[in-house]
């Protein structure tokens, strides 16, 4: 055979524009952010940051697959629950609460008349084991939800309501049973990790330096899911399920793949939220968290790993520039925003940056005489 | 008027027995019959809600039958999940093109070569020299070379269908089912159908559904007309082209 084609040829693992973007992520909050931000501004940038995580998977799983789950702060709630639980444990040693009836126990359990440790509480006094746990769990849930609409060829809107109904029913089930869970207040008062103070602004700008090298560590692990078959076979079910399940996939599988893979991803932005702001509640579990996660994904593009860190940042800057201001208008602010997105840049500031942005590189670069070569085929946005 | 195996210890590729699909009491496909030899290409006819397309549905795993059996070689298809019957050697294309438009159709036929097909697998998969070499070569075979890097999106029709044939020939199943390849193309996309038909045939069963006579006759080794869900008569193009009912409900006067 004689043809050579481009796309044969494609197998890096990143392209050369794909390295540059993830540079300046890189460079932007491991650097600049770093640089200009007082501890107050950056530790909120960490917060938004844990939400990034949730975008990203959202951009493999929406984006990629099609699948558009309303329940992502189902799994960032759990990861940030498994976290919270092990940080109140060590903040609830004897002698800190033996002004309580019964010592050693949270004070909220306390509080509801319990005088010992429920039994799903003692896997989170061993750190291994919490850490272990703040990714097993969410994802062992998603794959039980995953298993049980995929392999019933359960999708589209009935699984985003599905997953919505799920988020509303852990939010009543975490406020319900307070003697357990810490109730609407959630699990608060979270000091010390293994006896470091997480409190203090030096242990919070390690915390964002630690929540920013995972956040990248995670879009590395994205983009080789994205540059794997699987990626494609993802982009293909979104595409035409039916073919590819005739072509000998069980797409079922896949699915499940790239749900549990969205839910490890936002139970890590769980846990580090958990260690950052220093306390969990219900109020990122339900079904306005998880809707704002969406928007993140789609404002930043939900074709685009790289889109979701800038959407979530931007959404989240604005959020809070605005609802400092104007309180009762941010909701609207937001829900146009969403119809902005959805209607005039359906590809977010990924698709705005490739309409506009690129072409114009495209000039400036062609003037040289030493041509690069511009990508040929207008794969989905970058 | 259904051909019975003469001999009761014949291999055929595929035997259909007594299949029964209702729909709400409707049966779309009623007791339905046919076998289908090594290398031979059948063709299915009939008019519109015949139940053609029906039967492919049943073969391969998108509709459950609900009486009777699909035999192919051994195995059982009625028991079977689609990626199974897939992975046993069955394969087939949709009537409307169904190629996955936001992939090149270097990636599109990539998908379905028979490698890496688990998550795992897929997660995995590496295009070494052997994908490039089979998806190049087949490439070639369904006229497509020149456009391995273009989107799926951006081929004509005929391109599509043939991208699709491509994506079957790929998985080089032993049984070929095609459900209107012709469909919607130019006179002289048919010709080079018929000819890429001619050369993908070798060694393998071919099941095709089409309304096209002249390129039925071209094709065909065998007839069945369906008729309302049922066997109207089966044989040679030109035994069922003089059969009196055949005339009467499908081919007109």
């Amino acid at each position: 055979m004689v043809i050579r084609s481009k796309s044969a040829d494609d197998t890096a693992f990143m392209k050369p524009l794909e390295i540059v973007s993830i540079l300046i992520i890189a460079a932007l909050i491991l650097v600049v952010l770093p640089a200009t931000l007082d501890a107050f501004r950056l530790n909120l940038v960490g917060k938004y940051l844990t939400y990034a995580f949730v975008a990203l998977g959202l951009v493999l799983c929406w984006g990629f697959g099609g699948i558009l789950s309303l329940g992502q702060g189902i799994f960032f709630g759990l990861g940030g629950y498994c976290m919270a639980m092990y940080l109140k444990l060590e903040a609830s040693s004897v002698a800190n609460t033996k002004i309580q009836s019964t010592p050693g126990i949270p004070d909220f359990m306390d509080w509801n008349q319990l005088t010992e440790l429920p039994f799903f509480w003692l896997p989170f006094k061993s750190l291994t084991l919490t850490v272990i746990l703040i990714i097993a769990v969410p994802t062992l849930f998603a794959f039980f939800i995953g298993a049980a609409m995929f392999k019933r060829r359960v999708g589209g809107v009935y699984f985003a309501i599905i997953t919505q109904a799920i988020a509303a029913i852990l939010t009543i089930l975490i406020v319900g049973r307070q003697g357990y869970t810490g109730g609407i207040n959630g699990i608060t008062d979270l000091r010390t990790l293994q006896g470091w103070d997480i409190r203090t602004d030096s242990a919070k700008q390690i915390l964002y330096f630690v929540n920013s090298g995972l956040l990248i560590a995670c879009i590395l692990l994205a983009q080789y899911v994205k540059r794997s078959k699987l990626g494609r076979v993802l982009v293909a079910m979104r595409d035409k399920e039916d073919r590819v399940r005739f072509s000998g996939y069980s797409v079922a599988n896949f699915k499940i793949f790239a749900f549990c893979l969205a839910a490890a991803f936002a139970a890590i932005g769980g846990a580090m939220f958990t260690l950052q702001v220093g306390f969990m509640s219900p109020s990122f579990v339900g079904i306005v968290p998880s809707i704002e996660m969406v928007i993140y994904t789609a404002v930043g593009g939900r074709l685009s790993l790289f889109g979701a860190v800038y959407g979530t940042l931007l959404v989240n800057v604005a959020k809070t520039a605005f609802s400092e201001s104007f309180p009762e208008l941010w909701l609207f602010g937001l829900g146009a925003l969403f119809i902005a997105v959805v209607m005039v840049f359906p590809n977010g500031l990924a698709g705005i940056y490739h309409s506009y942005v690129d072409p114009l590189v495209a000039r400036l670069t062609r003037r040289r005489p030493a041509e690069t070569e511009q990508p040929l085929h207008g794969a989905p946005a970058e | 008027m259904i051909i019975p195996p003469n001999d009761p210890q014949k291999q055929f590729v595929l035997a259909v027995e007594a299949l029964t699909v209702s729909f709400d009491g409707f049966k779309a496909v009623n007791d339905v019959s046919f076998y289908v030899d090594e290398n031979e290409i059948r063709v299915i006819i009939g008019p519109n809600g015949a139940g053609k397309t029906t039967v492919l549905d049943l073969i391969c795993g998108r509709t459950r039958a609900t009486s009777g059996s699909i035999k192919f070689r051994d195995m059982d298809l009625t028991k079977m999940s689609e990626s199974n019957i897939v992975l046993a050697g069955v394969g087939r294309k949709f009537q409307n093109p169904s190629i996955y438009d936001d992939l090149t159709v270097f990636e599109n036929l990539e998908i379905s070569f028979p490698r890496g097909r688990s998550v795992f697998g897929a997660l995995t998969f590496r295009r070494d020299a052997e994908v490039r070499r089979r998806v190049e070569e087949i490439a070639e075979t369904i006229f497509l070379a020149d456009h391995l890097d273009e989107r799926a999106e951006f081929l004509s029709h005929g391109q599509k269908q043939w991208l699709e044939i491509g994506m079957l020939l790929i998985q080089d199943p032993d049984l070929m089912m095609l459900d209107e390849p012709v469909a919607g193309m130019s006179v002289s996309e048919r010709k080079k159908t018929a000819e890429l038909l001619h050369k993908i045939i070798k060694n393998r069963s071919v099941i095709v559904i089409e309304h096209d006579m002249k390129f039925v006759e071209d094709i065909a080794h065998r007839v069945t007309v369906l008729h309302q869900g049922k066997v109207l008569s089966e044989g040679s193009m030109d035994r069922v082209k003089h059969d009196p009912r055949v005339i009467e409900v499908y081919l007109g006067h």
